[in-house]
């Protein structure tokens, strides 16, 4: 219950003073019930023409068909499926951190859930794009469900994991898009009955009727609870099926055992980097710090360096499998990564991934919030970057050597990749002015154990070790939304 | 008698309403409902709400998904267009895991989530049922049936007396939404 005291050396999770009920609604929906700023709108405006760009670029594919894009008869799978597998990765730090730290209650999760959640399903949304326009024929995009005989000529192939990945790829949107919205119930309500005229009437509809009694709360908790429990594993699912696309095939460089925990690592690995980007940003333009602090911020620094960790690990067990396994089509697909004609990608992909977030360990580094923004998009360069290694370097120089080839993008692959970060950026624009970017009932739960305010209550009443405040007033330097003058007269 | 139909004790902090239960409770005065901004812990044993059954129905709804998707696999793979691929096993399991896990977790989110509206009345466009707009945003709302509990002055002092910042006394069941 919110009556009981948290230890004292737990950093707050809300800072700032004269924090109630009221002010959290208020804070939390400036953004949704204000005019928007002039930040916003220029960030809109840009990321509208990206998405025009990627509406531009996708209807010449559909019109031209595939020969547009750079792909020939030896690398048959490029930039679309490097952009598909980049999103989908993206999107699984969403349901990392609702689901899987839900379940290991770590209330952090609590200021960042919605908008990682709403990150998931456009970043999904954004993936799906690719697997619907790299079909050439995207009006029979319906061919890919187990439909009978009439529709084709066959059954699907349930033995493909090409099949698999559509169930895994559409039971993961529909199941995020479910948790997240029920999540936002609560939320929606509180908008509705703020709001006047055809506001609440919009409001109402997308409410369901929410009230807020004794038994709805309790159910909810009951069913998010329940839904954390089976995304996790389906998170894990999905990605680990994504990778088996690669790693069922006979391919040197893709037929290894290790792709499922390495695509997963590198999956949350990515999707936390992206959190990042946003989060750090539109804390600031949306003055978001005293919910989003910097406990929040080196957390995720902390899951970064430990995915990459894991991300490195298993770049460098990939090599030492190729070499221990003797096959000399494994080995050289490894040899040409790193020094053959794609060398570049694989070291930019090296230095990205592996080595700067290592910068992370520095704990200057993870408080800054410069620091982390600029390493939070070197490492989405990095993921995309391994992506391409991964799939362009195994294709390009096969078995025949009078078939190696090299990719070149065209300016048509060029612009849906562009393109649909521009779409992502369009949507969780649009997100952020009419929805909370910030579960306000979860944060609510927090103010009574786990604010600045609460701890410094309990400081005051001075039952507590001294050694232990001191730790915790230490501990509050890195925070940029906590003034030390004030504790330096405790 | 008057028009009131229902009594609010409105709260301003979760402790200090879940005092406010205690208080009326052992007055033996029954509490309709309480509407809160958040989820209170331990409320509902205070109140009586029975233990949710919706993970039973989740279990079932997935055990639904898996015999679905093992019963459909089996008709298309191996029924109705088996294929002879270097004499295998038309119903070849392991392949079809991953397909069959995923179908679990669909009908069982789905379900479940269904199920949970369906429980709840929550549908797109329900009339909200709301007693106080406040109980949304940051308010701890105790609402009482004026006409079962009649002796109103000690309803209002036992909810004063437990921290409440206002009482109301409403001739109308829900806030007007037309």
């Amino acid at each position: 219950m919110s009556g009981h005291n948290e230890s004292i050396l737990r950093e707050p999770l809300i800072t700032g003073k004269n924090i109630t009920y009221a002010k959290i609604t208020d804070d939390i929906l400036r953004p949704v019930e204000n005019k928007p700023n002039k930040a916003w709108w220029i960030g809109f405006i840009i990321s509208l023409c990206g998405a025009t760009l990627w509406v531009v670029s996708v209807s010449y594919t559909f019109w031209f068909g595939i020969g547009e894009w750079g792909l020939n008869k030896t690398v048959g799978w490029a930039w679309d499926i490097t952009g598909f597998v980049w999103w989908v990765g993206i999107g699984h730090a969403g349901t990392l951190i609702s689901a899987v730290l839900l379940l290991f209650r770590q209330n952090w999760r609590n200021s960042i859930n919605r908008s990682a959640e709403a990150m998931t399903i456009f970043a999904v949304i954004c993936a799906a794009t690719y697997v619907v326009s790299h079909m050439g024929r995207p009006w029979l995009a319906y061919w890919v469900l187990p439909l009978p005989n009439q529709f084709g000529s066959l059954w699907v192939n349930f033995n493909s994991p090409l099949v698999w990945d559509m169930f895994a790829i559409s039971t993961y949107f529909s199941v995020s898009l479910l948790f997240w919205y029920t999540g936002l119930l609560p939320d929606i309500a509180t908008i509705r009955d703020r709001a006047k005229g055809m506001r609440k009437k919009v409001y109402t509809v997308l409410s369901f009727g929410w009230a807020g009694n004794v038994k709805t709360w309790q159910r909810f908790e009951a069913v998010s609870l329940i839904l954390a429990g089976i995304s996790t594993p389906l998170v894990l699912s999905v990605h680990t099926i994504v990778s088996m696309d690669f790693a069922t095939s006979v391919i040197p460089g893709w037929h290894t055992t290790i792709f499922p925990p390495y695509f997963v690592a590198g999956a949350i690995f990515s999707g936390f980097a992206m959190v990042l980007t946003l989060l750090l940003v539109a804390r600031k333009v949306l003055g978001l710090e005293n919910y989003i602090t910097m406990f929040h911020i080196e957390s995720m620094n902390k899951i970064i360096i430990l995915t990459g960790s894991i991300v490195g690990v298993a770049y460098l067990t990939e090599f030492f499998i190729a070499w221990y396994s003797g096959s000399e089509y494994e080995q050289y697909a490894f040899i040409n990564r790193s020094t053959g004609p794609y060398w570049w990608a694989y070291w930019m992909m090296m230095t990205c991934n592996v080595i700067s977030p290592q910068l992370l360990w520095f704990k200057k580094i993870r408080t800054s919030i410069a620091a982390t923004w600029i390493l939070s998009i070197v490492v989405n360069i990095g993921m995309w970057f391994e992506r391409f290694v991964i799939i362009v370097t195994s294709l390009h120089r096969d078995y025949l050597p009078s078939s190696w080839a090299m990719f070149y993008p065209t300016w048509v692959d060029v612009s849906v990749f562009v393109g649909s970060i521009g779409v992502f950026f369009t949507l969780f624009l649009l997100f952020l002015r009419v929805l909370p970017s910030i579960a306000i009932a979860e944060v609510k739960l927090l103010l009574k154990s786990s604010s600045e305010q609460s701890k410094l209550e309990l400081i005051k009443d001075g039952h507590l070790e001294k050694e232990h405040v001191t730790e915790y007033v230490e501990s509050l330097e890195k925070f940029d939304s906590v003034k030390q003058e004030e504790y330096a007269e405790i | 008698m008057s028009n009131i139909k229902y009594i609010l004790g409105s709260f301003g902090d979760p402790d200090e309403m879940m005092h406010g239960i205690d208080k009326l409770q052992e007055n033996n005065i029954k509490i309709h409902d309480v509407y809160t901004p958040m989820p209170i812990h331990g409320i509902e044993a205070k109140l009586g709400v029975k233990r949710s059954r919706l993970d039973i129905a989740a279990f079932f709804f997935g055990i639904t998904g898996t015999m679905t998707m093992l019963a459909g696999v089996y008709l298309a793979a191996a029924v109705d267009w088996p294929i002879n691929i270097g004499g295998k096993t038309f119903f070849a399991l392991p392949d079809f895991i991953p397909i069959t896990f995923e179908l679990t977790i669909l009908f069982c989110a789905f379900g479940l989530v269904g199920s949970y509206y369906a429980s709840t009345h929550l549908f797109p466009g329900r009339a909200p049922r709301v007693m106080d707009l406040r109980a949304t945003n940051d308010r701890f709302i105790i609402a009482i049936d004026a006409k079962e509990n009649t002796e109103h002055t000690k309803i209002d002092e036992l909810l004063k007396g437990a921290g409440a910042l206002e009482v109301k006394y409403n001739e109308r069941k829900y806030v007007s939404y037309e």
